[in-house]
């Protein structure tokens, strides 16, 4: 490289050009996925607020061709949601507990990390099938508590994750000092560790109910759907999602305004328990 | 600060003129200014933080790839000046070659790892390639090491000769300058022998400039020395006299001992 | 030490013996309270596989391994095949990954190496923000904003220039509907791209500061640098996170069903109306009768799950072994 000759010139010239080319292809990348985030929230800003008035949220579904709301709808997901939430969590805590806590040594922790990834990511309308075949077509009806089962499903691999995670930022100088004391290994989970590692996993909880609000193919075959008003988890249940899908497919235009105002509703809840637990997170971290 | 300027007939490589640099709002380097010979070893000490990294990392715009980092005024090599944003930083670099404190490898073969950079700059046959790459493993004194496994990972080879890869890898690309950031700071006693002997051999056809936080290499291995302090160089001269007689009390402290 | 010989003192050796084994009691309890819900989690997975496999048996038993191939979906004569949406669940998510790739990869590249330092974290953010949103309001936005700008504006111009060309033509027939195999795989990218991004810039921010800056101090482009170090270095990590965005394409459900056009029919054009099995399921199941239509839809699911956990476990050793990687490494 004593001198840039012409040769090495050309070539770096070629070499520029390449660079240049790529880095502005990554530049449009990017532009490429805020585009169609920017067009979604636009076209659900545009429609959905524009169909988010009183009656959507103080009367039930329609029957074709008349005015309603989402009430029952609402209420259903808010039950389902949480009574998903009051399974999961607990053997989500329990589970992720042995990973961190008991699973250095075995093949049962490492076994179930793994097996617990893949359930992250499995197909939930799966799940929703798995429900199906153990419990619905045992008790022979579909229920709201089937559909809160088959969202607990989803709920429980995302806090196993977050327990183990959060746990194991715990550092072991922490635990150390509670046996010094004389502490149970069980009381040291449970006042120590738990204690140090409560807002990570209580973040993981908020993104599990953020990711069950919008689930809708696990609740297809579990809960259907409820044209009334109904608090009766043993009888089918009427959820946002599953509304939803059969409104937007229905050839009714009421029916659309009505799918569109629960689109907002669903995406408003959703990127709001997500901002929650970012802050709750970055509140944790600082 | 006229000391500073050595001999105005002497071969100078780099010229470095009122030079400033800015962490962010912190200021690392105040107002150096000093000229780098031509085929001579050229040392950087002083304490840790003091900027003699940071101006190593000037002399090839490494600094550039963070935005953070700002630097003023000049660095002239061959008369030119390389912080001048029309100057283009990638062909400097391929000029001004860099070692750095840990050995770093790249995910692949020893002979790829060679033949990176000679790809990068120039269309060479795979015979004129195999050449090179013997030259350079010859030059690091590796060649005798590594020569039945040019295939194998680079990974796989000691820290010692993981360096020399990496002074190897540098001088493949026939750069002017060599530029080595505390090249033995991970490495052992035996192996830091080697690399040494290795700078010295290294000037017969390049200038290079030496960053090391131990005093005794700085006198084994280097022809000029200078001695920064909390951003500011406070003596450069021929490495004897720094050793020896140094002008500053405050490079006298230092070298003896007394502080550092 | 200091309180327990105190103790001793006070209340003699016997009251700490019985302390000691109430803790010891406790302490096995909770372990194997824990131990019961890792086991619990960890037989989920068998538990799914077994009750889809005995629940598909009637459709086992009566069309075999060439349930696989068939293309007859008959409800009427009872007459099942898992070919067609088989077919559009694979060729759907291909699509999804052709154009997520490069995308997801140029996302990455431009948050690890362009982007300056205060937009790195809005526009991670915003990116993460697209995996958020639930996938139903994909299918809607798909349907009624995406599908009639797609079939008006971009299908014609593909028919007309792709559709005479020999070969790659076929892929390219018929009337521009809007919805059909190609809309579902656009779709399906838009959802992965999260994924597969961020997987990809978590890993290109493992590399070692000083190695991208070795390869830039010998002259190297910021591409040379990402395609010829990054990208070896990180490249059981990009593999990991693309099986993981494709498991995510091979089962996502709603925003597929919404625009794929739920026709059991096979059609080689990507512009016609397809299947993939899971909107076979969302659209089928709760209106299905008779026990070998049931079992039959119950096969599909089973043969997703295989597929996915098949991909999710590829995705996961892949991860595992960049992470074991980097452990020797440091």
């Amino acid at each position: 490289m004593r001198h840039a000759t012409p040769a090495i010139r050309r070539i770096y010239n070629r070499r520029r050009r390449l660079n240049r080319i790529n880095m502005a292809m990554s530049a449009l990348g990017m532009g490429f996925g805020l585009f169609w985030l920017a067009w979604i929230l636009f076209t659900l800003v545009r429609y959905g607020f524009e169909a988010l008035t009183w009656k959507l949220l103080s009367q039930s579904t329609p029957p074709p061709g008349s005015d309603g709301g989402l009430l029952n709808a609402i209420v259903g997901s808010v039950m389902m949601a949480g009574t998903a939430t009051l399974i999961g969590t607990p053997v989500g805590v329990l589970a992720g507990t042995y990973l961190a806590e008991y699973g250095r040594r075995g093949w049962i922790a490492p076994a179930t990390r793994f097996i617990n990834d893949i359930l992250l990511s499995a197909p939930s309308i799966v799940l929703g099938l798995f429900i199906y075949t153990v419990y619905v077509a045992r008790v022979g009806h579909f229920s709201g508590f089937a559909g809160a089962l088959a969202l607990s499903l989803i709920v429980i691999p995302v806090v196993v994750r977050t327990t183990d995670d959060m746990l194991k930022l715990v550092p072991d100088s922490l635990r150390e000092a509670a046996i010094a004391l004389g502490a149970p290994k069980w009381k040291m989970v449970t006042r120590v560790s738990y204690r140090a590692a409560r807002t990570g996993i209580a973040t993981g909880v908020l993104l599990a109910v953020a990711r069950i609000s919008g689930e809708t193919a696990p609740l297809l075959f579990t809960a259907l759907n409820n044209q009334f008003l109904s608090h009766d988890m043993n009888a089918p249940m009427a959820n946002l999602p599953v509304v939803i899908f059969q409104f937007a497919m229905s050839p009714y235009d009421d029916w659309h305004k009505i799918a569109w105002g629960g689109a907002i509703l669903i995406t408003l809840s959703v990127l709001g328990i997500n901002i929650l637990a970012r802050l709750l997170f970055r509140q944790r971290n600082s | 600060m006229s000391d500073l300027f050595l001999k105005p007939d002497s071969n100078v490589r780099i010229a470095v003129r009122d030079l400033n640099f800015y962490y962010g709002r912190f200021h690392a380097i105040k107002n150096v200014s000093m000229d780098v010979q031509s085929n001579k070893v050229t040392a950087f000490i002083g304490p840790s933080g003091c900027g003699k990294s940071t101006l190593l990392r000037t002399f090839n715009r490494l600094h550039e790839l963070y935005p953070q980092n700002r630097a003023t005024g000049e660095i002239l090599l061959d008369g030119r000046n390389v912080l001048d944003p029309r100057e283009d930083p990638t062909l400097l670099r391929a000029r001004v070659g860099m070692v750095f404190q840990k050995p770093t490898p790249f995910p692949m073969s020893i002979y790829d790892n060679i033949a990176f950079g000679v790809r990068l700059y120039e269309r060479l046959n795979p015979r004129q390639m195999d050449e090179r790459v013997e030259w350079a493993l010859t030059k690091a004194a590796l060649w005798n090491e590594v020569k039945d496994k040019l295939n194998q990972s680079g990974n796989g080879l000691s820290g010692g000769q993981q360096q020399r890869l990496c002074i190897a890898r540098c001088i493949a690309i026939k750069p002017e300058v060599i530029l080595l950031d505390e090249p033995c700071s991970a490495l052992d006693p035996i192996s830091t022998a080697h690399i040494e002997e290795l700078v010295h051999d290294l000037k017969e056809d390049y200038t290079v400039v030496i960053v090391t936080h131990n005093m005794q290499q700085a006198a084994r291995v280097s022809d000029y020395t200078a001695y920064m302090y909390l951003g500011e160089l406070i003596e450069f001269d021929e490495t004897d006299k720094i050793f020896t007689k140094p002008n500053q009390k405050a490079t006298e402290d230092y070298i003896t001992g007394k502080f550092g | 030490m200091n309180s327990s010989r105190h103790s001793r003192a006070v209340h003699g050796p016997h009251r700490r013996t019985a302390r000691a084994q109430l803790s010891r009691l406790g302490d096995a309890l909770f372990e194997n309270v824990t131990r019961l819900f890792a086991v619990l989690v960890l037989g989920t997975l068998l538990a799914i596989l077994v009750s889809l496999v005995v629940t598909s048996l009637p459709s086992l038993k009566a069309f075999g391994l060439g349930f696989l191939w068939s293309d007859d979906w008959d409800p009427v004569r009872d007459r099942f095949g898992a070919l067609v949406p088989i077919y559009g669940t694979l060729v759907s998510s291909c699509i999804a990954m052709l154009i997520a790739l490069p995308i997801s990869f140029g996302i990455a590249i431009f948050l690890t190496e362009m982007s300056p330092t205060w937009l790195k974290r809005p526009l991670g953010t915003a990116i993460e923000l697209l995996a958020a949103i639930p996938s139903i309001i994909y299918g809607m936005w798909g349907l009624f904003v995406f599908t009639p700008v797609f079939s008006k504006h971009v299908q014609p111009l593909l028919i007309e220039i792709f559709g005479p060309l020999p070969g790659i033509g076929r892929l390219f027939q018929g009337p521009p509907m809007g919805i059909g195999m190609l809309t579902a795989g656009i779709i399906l990218a838009i959802m992965v791209i999260p994924f597969i991004s961020s997987v990809m810039r978590d890993v290109f921010e493992l590399v070692p500061a000083v190695l991208k800056e070795s390869a830039y101090g010998l002259g190297a482009t910021t591409w040379e640098v990402v395609w010829k170090v990054v990208l070896p270095y990180t490249r059981t990590g990009v593999v990991g996170g693309v099986m993981l965005g494709l498991g995510r394409a091979l089962g996502e459900t709603m925003a597929v069903t919404f625009v794929i056009g739920n026709a059991q029919r096979l059609s080689v054009s990507l512009l016609a109306p397809g299947n993939s099995i899971a909107s076979s399921l969302a659209n089928e199941f709760a209106e299905a009768v008779g026990d070998l239509y049931t079992s039959s839809l119950i096969e599909l699911g089973l043969i997703l799950f295989l597929i996915t956990t098949v991909v999710l476990a590829i995705a996961k050793l892949m991860l595992l072994r960049l992470g074991r990687l980097e452990g020797t490494k440091s």
